[in-house]
Order: structure tokens, then C-alpha cells, then sequence
């Protein structure tokens, strides 16, 4: 079913009694061409892209709750191609342009809004960081604008600009960043893998990969045995669970991230703001609320909710850049589960299983990347080779010194 | 979250830095192979449950603690000093 404006109207003209579910409910083949392990963001764009990209229809992606229900559901839904590392940079930017596209590739509104990102800054030093970085931006083909004070206050006149520890420079806008509807990314996903042919298998838990002289032959879950020549492993926040049936230990420690969520209010934030040095970032949601967020709580944690400094920390920040926000009362917080890698940065990789692929690793950056990260590790698993703008998403980058460090704080796991 | 420091008793989480996986009390020996200093360095368990990680007294009596503590419910279940620990070896 194509959705469109004249369907809506037609639907609702004659009592909404047309609708058909978005997904087939299939029984699990006994063999597949293909099994993806997790039905999150990763997991869906991957499937699709295999099917659309490469031909690949004979596929299953084996979700253990229901479709969307982890980290793509759980997050502040930024997207955002800003970033200073090669390697980095060309695998958002592409990321970026899938999302451009996205909902006439999908045929499904997945509320991807444009409204601009603005990074603020502190003092000269950082101004210089941000200016090579925008210009670094420039030279990969996408947006930014350094804007100085009076050009921020332009945009964001709330803000206190005369904070003594942290006045206001000055911003780099990237006009191309933005947000979108979490849900409505893996729903897309799921409608347009689910079209090609997908088998979409919620409530199957992967309890075993079954491997045969070094090479992987299928996959056990809670619904049987199920035979592939080829796995996917995309279940950030569970990685190193899963990848531990493989017989591997993974560069990963899970972290927990806050982020919460005000009252409904009128539109009073237009953009997405990023205070790096409170380490809070800030937007509003089509529904009104208040989306914001701090840094994760710095201990291992699956506990998907954080501790009260966290929250304290977050809150003091938001006071310090929007003395406004003061007013609206928080509706709700929440956890997302993190795969924090030492430097920062994913990975898309084979395994040292034959036809075992991995990938994980987002830290808190998974959302923008659904698109590329599907798209690139569906070349990956077709082709047996990495995507040219995900080549240096290694497994073995921390062994060999390749990092893509792009905090600069250095490759250790209590550090990003 | 509360550390039961074994010198300061009970404590709030903000009084501590914490700095990974006990792994890292396990250092490879001089002339270790490459691939011993990887896994030393970068690969984890990442276990979803009972943990033991280190944790420094920044804010209290700057001791190095080993806390065993629960990755999903945030029970914290005790601590130990790392230099006690050694002691024990």
C-alpha cells in the first residue's frame, strides 16, 4: 500500500477502514541467504539496502523484542553531518544525504526537519577549532556558518550571552542539521524492507551462532535453529553479549546516556543547540516538549536509567545557557544503553569469523548514522568488502593505531 | 549510587573517579605479544550484571578501589582496596 495525501483523505472519507498493517508477522524459514541479529535502526536499513542495493531478498532480521525498541526509540534524534576526522566526515556526510531523501525513498514521513544545528563556543581558542572545523565541513561538501555573538544572538536571542564562566563567542551553524522522528526511521525501514521481500521476526531471541571450521552456518534462537552463510551482528547495546556467542571480546564498555523531556510548550526553541562546555544540547520537539541532554553517567551500566548527579549536572547546564527553561516542568527521563569504544568512534568490520560481520560501537552517535550504517554494511555483507566512506571503522583499529579519535581525548574506555 | 569506601565508609558516587573494568590490574608482563597489550588496553567482558571496576577516592581518602556492583539494577554489592587486593596475591 503506497501512503499518500489522497489516500489519507480517501481513508478518512470512508471510516479509516482500509489501512493494512506496515509488516507481514512471518514464522521463521529453517534457511535464510542472510540473518541480521537486531531489529533496531542499524539492523532495518541494513536489511533494506541488502534487498534494494544488492539484490538480496532471501533475508531475516531476528528481533528478541519488538521492532524500534531500543536505542532507536530512546534517544534525542539529532542529525547532523558535522564532523573534523576523515573517516568520520564522508560517512555522515553520505549519511546526511540518505536522510535528505529518505522519505521519498521510504514513501514514509519520517519527519526529518532541517532546522539548523548550532555548536556555540566560548572564547577565542575555541572559535579557532570551530572555524577549521567548519571549513572542514565546507571542504567535505556540506554546511557551516561561523556566526559571531551578534549572529547567534540573531538566532537564539534567549540565551544569556553574559554568563561570566562561560560567555558566548560566537556559533558554527551547520543549516543541514537537524532532527527527525526516531520511530518513524525504523518504521520506514521495516515497510520498505518487509515490501522487498524481508522477513521482519520480532520476539526471536538469538541465543547461539552456530560456527563450522571457522566459518558461520547459522544461528540459534528461542523460535529454533535457523541456517545462514551469512550473520549480521547489529545490536548496539547488547554487542558484546551477542558477539561473546561468536567466542570474541569486544573494544566496547557500555555506558548509560540520560536525555529527558519537558511539558509540551509553544515553539520557543528553533534550533538544535549544542553547549559543548556544559555538555548539554537542547531542542524542541514537533509535539512541543523540550528534548535535551547532558553527557553519560561515566560508569558501565545496562540499566538503561541513569543516577541524580547526572541529572543535576544537565539541568545546572541548561539554567546556566537558558535561564528560561527554568519554568517548564520535566515530563520524563530516561537511559539509552551506549557502545562506548576507547576512541569515540563505530565499527563496521568482518569478523575473524568467515561470514560473520559486526556492526556496533556507536556511542552516542548511533541516530544520524541508521542510513550510512545500513547502507555500508549491506555492501559489506554482499560484497565482502568495506564501503569506501566506512573503511576506517576497523575492528582492529585499536590494535593497529588507526584511531578516529575525533574528541581528541585520547583512546581509553572512561574517556568518551 | 553509594561506594562503600573500606576507609571512609558509605559514599556518594560524586566523590569518586571511575576508570574501567578491573582487567586493567591484569597488566601484560615485559615482552608481552602485541596482541596481549590489545586485549589488556581495549577488549572487554562488558558484562550485563555482576562487574568488578576501579575506582579512585578523588574527593576522599585517594585510595584505588576495586567495587563489585551490579551493570543492571546499579546495586553496588561491596568494594575492596586494590592495594589490599595485591597483598592477597
Amino acid at each position: 500500500m503506497r501512503y499518500s495525501g489522497l489516500r489519507v483523505i480517501g481513508e478518512g472519507l470512508f471510516g479509516n477502514k482500509g489501512w493494512r498493517p506496515a509488516w507481514r508477522d512471518p514464522e521463521p524459514k529453517a534457511e535464510y541467504d542472510a540473518v541480521i541479529i537486531g531489529g533496531g535502526g542499524h539492523g532495518l536499513s541494513t536489511a533494506y539496502y541488502l534487498a534494494k542495493n544488492h539484490g538480496l531478498s532471501n533475508i531475516a532480521v531476528l528481533e528478541k523484542g519488538y521492532l524500534g525498541g531500543g536505542n532507536v526509540g530512546r534517544n534525542t534524534t539529532i542529525v547532523r553531518a558535522n564532523y573534523f576526522l576523515p573517516g568520520n566526515q564522508e560517512f555522515y556526510s553520505h549519511s546526511l544525504k540518505l536522510w535528505e531523501g529518505l522519505e521519498a525513498e521510504l514513501n514514509y514521513n519520517v519527519m526529518h526537519s532541517q532546522r539548523g544545528l548550532i555548536n556555540l563556543f566560548h572564547s577565542d581558542g575555541q572559535r579557532d577549532a570551530f572555524a577549521r572545523r567548519g571549513n572542514a565541513m565546507i571542504n567535505q561538501g556540506d554546511d557551516a556558518i561561523l556566526l559571531d555573538r551578534e549572529g547567534v544572538r540573531k538566532h537564539l536571542p534567549y540565551l544569556d550571552f553574559d554568563n561570566i564562566r562561560f560567555p558566548i563567542y560566537g556559533g558554527l551553524l551547520h543549516p543541514r542539521g537537524g532532527t527527525a522522528r526516531h520511530d518513524a526511521v525504523a518504521w520506514g525501514y521495516a515497510r520498505g524492507a518487509d515490501r522487498r521481500g524481508v522477513d521482519l521476526i520480532q520476539n526471536c531471541e538469538v541465543t547461539g551462532i552456530d560456527i563450522q571450521n571457522g566459518r558461520v552456518t547459522g544461528v540459534q534462537t528461542t523460535r529454533g535453529a535457523i541456517r545462514a552463510k551469512k550473520v549480521g551482528i547489529l545490536v548496539a547495546g547488547r554487542s558484546g553479549q551477542v558477539a561473546a556467542m561468536a567466542g570474541m571480546r569486544l573494544p566496547i564498555e557500555s555506558h548509560v546516556l540520560q536525555a529527558f523531556v519537558t511539558e509540551g510548550l509553544k515553539p520557543v526553541i528553533d534550533h538544535v543547540i549544542s553547549f559543548g562546555m556544559g555538555h548539554f544540547y537542547i531542542s524542541q520537539s514537533d509535539k512541543g516538549g523540550l528534548v535535551f541532554g547532558g553527557d553519560i553517567d561515566f560508569y558501565a551500566s545496562y540499566a538503561a536509567r541513569g543516577n541524580l548527579p547526572m541529572v543535576e549536572h544537565v539541568m545546572e547546564a541548561g539554567m546556566t545557557l537558558m535561564p528560561m527553561i527554568g519554568k517548564a516542568k520535566v515530563l520524563r527521563s530516561w537511559g539509552g544503553i551506549m557502545d562506548m569504544t576507547p576512541d569515540g568512534s563505530p565499527i563496521i568490520d568482518k569478523t575473524p569469523v568467515e561470514g560473520l560481520f559486526i556492526d556496533c560501537g556507536w556511542n552516542y552517535g548511533g541516530f544520524k548514522a541508521v542510513p550510512a550504517s545500513g547502507w555500508c554494511m549491506a555492501h559489506l555483507m554482499a560484497t565482502g568488502e568495506s564501503h569506501e566512506v566506512a573503511r576506517r571503522f576497523r575492528l582492529d583499529r585499536f590494535a593497529t593505531g588507526h584511531l578516529l579519535d575525533e574528541e581528541g581525548t585520547g583512546s581509553q574506555h572512561n574517556l568518551h | 549510587m553509594r561506594i562503600p569506601c573500606p576507609i571512609c565508609g558509605a559514599r556518594d558516587r560524586r566523590e569518586f573517579y571511575y576508570y574501567g573494568a578491573e582487567d586493567y590490574l591484569d597488566r601484560p608482563g615485559e615482552g608481552a605479544d602485541p596482541s596481549a597489550w590489545d586485549d589488556y588496553l581495549h577488549n572487554r567482558a562488558n558484562p550485563a550484571g555482576v562487574t568488578r571496576d576501579l575506582w579512585y577516592h578523588d574527593a576522599g581518602c585517594a585510595a584505588w578501589l576495586v567495587v563489585e556492583r551490579d551493570t543492571v539494577t546499579h546495586e553496588v554489592l561491596g568494594a575492596e582496596l586494590v592495594a589490599g587486593r595485591r597483598a592477597k596475591r
